[in-house]
């Protein structure tokens, strides 16, 4: 089973789990398998029209999905994918 | 023409002199170089460090800020016995302790789009120390329309983010990220803090890029993420490749100059005021130390359970932020109620949940139960 790393921004909508299991052929399918699992993950990295946010990038290995087939990129057991969201650290909680 | 060096510096530098990469060449290199730092905080303090140590011969050091007992858990270019002080002049008496061979230029002003293009086009190269979206898309900005390298690490919590982008031999930090997210989605706000040892990693590697870029050694960050967790001590790298459809480094670009940051980002990079929810939902501490003698008020606490332990008033019912809009049905609406948090940003946003919800009779503590803690109960600790 393909293995996502969840960063630690959005490990609150994980269970606090820094890495998940998810299932499908293909990139949209095992996102889809992310958010059944954690539903409330979904809006913080998919925009109302469900696509990917543009400050959230994922990759399988060290390839990003935008440089590969974007959601319909295939993966298979053993892919490690993570999401890489843009942080921008240091500033003060309110 | 490479400046040489003195007998002083040649002793100074001989740890470098002894490198073949680096060599007496390399080192003169370096004390023609310049190299311009946004921000002498958790992430600058170990880049300005580091590169006055190198000698690098002119460092601009931009920063308004003062320095609070605050920063000190991560911004050790700083003292005790800086504090209230100029961070810049508190960063530069420290750098020319360390290296009195470097000249250190200082902006003692906010990095913005008025100043940004004149502060930084004499310096060979930037390092992005920010802490906010709308000065990092500036940085980038401006490295890519003076066509310099900008040596780029961010950090929250135990992640670190660091790469080097130059758009003249790669990608830039819109490629990556097209747009900031925004205002209060993610990473969530409610959920801050830094370990203070990050900063010093993801500093001190930015540091190394700048030296190999300057001396054009090694192999750099340029098309490369590199992605650190001090928690599990894991280092990977992602490849990052030049957005055919980046707005300001390709080949379509429609982002020709400087534009307004905040605007884009959609929050102040320089705010450091108390959250406010406006005037007509505000109330202060000492107004709700006098309401709470005579009236029962419903108490509301937006922050994580954790905080809770270093501050917390009494018979105030906890929900944090994050789960505020899934837990409506335990409140009243009612009910008279003052939602409050650390200092007033985070409730100022549940009071926006609350009142979208139909509540009317909720008021947000201006500055949080910090301002408490200052004003009305000298008991409790600010944090």
């Amino acid at each position: 089973m393909p293995v996502l790393r969840i960063p630690t921004p959005l490990r609150s909508y994980t269970n606090g789990q820094s890495e998940v299991n998810i299932s499908g052929s293909n990139i949209s399918d095992a996102l889809t398998d992310l958010t059944t699992q954690y539903p409330t993950i979904k809006p913080h990295i998919f925009n109302e029209g469900g696509d990917l946010r543009p400050f959230v990038n994922l990759f399988i290995g060290e390839n990003n999905i935008k440089d590969l087939q974007g959601v319909d990129t295939p993966i298979k057991d053993g892919d490690r994918l993570v999401l890489i969201p843009s942080i921008a650290g240091g500033r003060d909680v309110a | 023409m490479l400046p040489d060096l003195s007998r002083d510096e040649i002793l100074r530098y001989s740890r470098h002199l002894l490198i073949p990469e680096v060599g007496l060449e390399g080192q003169r290199k370096l004390k023609a170089s310049s190299a311009l730092i946004i921000g002498t905080g958790g992430l600058g303090s170990p880049v300005a460090l580091y590169l006055a140590a190198a000698g690098i011969g002119r460092i601009g050091l931009v920063d308004y800020d003062v320095v609070d007992s605050s920063n000190l858990q991560r911004q050790v270019i700083h003292g005790t016995s800086t504090v209230g002080k100029l961070k810049v002049e508190s960063a530069k008496a420290k750098l020319v302790d360390l290296n009195p061979n470097i000249q250190v230029d200082l902006y003692n002003e906010p990095f913005t789009s008025e100043n940004a293009l004149r502060i930084a086009r004499d310096y060979d190269i930037i390092l992005d120390g920010t802490d906010n979206f709308p000065t990092r898309y500036l940085t980038n900005d401006v490295a890519v329309f003076l066509g310099k390298p900008n040596v780029y690490a961010s950090i929250y919590r135990f992640d670190g983010q660091a790469s080097v982008f130059y758009a003249k031999e790669g990608p830039c930090y819109r490629c990556l990220f097209p747009e900031p997210p925004p205002p209060g989605l993610v990473p969530s706000c409610a959920e801050g803090g830094v370990l203070g040892v990050l900063p010093g990693t993801m500093g001190t590697i930015q540091a190394t890029e700048a030296l190999k870029v300057l001396l054009g050694i090694g192999e750099s960050l340029i098309g490369k993420l590199l992605l650190y967790n001090a928690l599990d001590m894991t280092f990977d790298f992602v490849k990052l490749k030049k957005n055919p459809n980046c707005r300001v480094c390709g080949p379509n670009a429609d982002i020709k100059e400087l534009i307004d940051y905040e605007e884009f980002c959609g929050v102040p990079s320089h705010d450091h005021e108390e959250g406010s929810a406006g005037a007509k939902w505000d109330i202060t501490v000492s107004e709700l130390a006098e309401r709470v003698k005579t009236n029962h008020l419903k108490l509301l606490d937006v922050r994580e359970p954790h905080e809770l332990q270093i501050s917390a008033l009494p018979d105030a019912q906890n929900i944090p932020l994050g789960q505020l809009a899934a837990r409506l049905s335990e409140l009243d609406s009612a009910e008279e109620m003052v939602i409050f948090c650390k200092s007033g940003a985070r409730s100022a946003r549940g009071l926006e949940l609350l009142v979208s919800a139909g509540f009317k009779k909720v008021k947000n503590l201006k500055g949080g139960i910090n301002a408490w803690a200052k004003e009305v109960d000298k008991n409790l600790p600010v944090y």
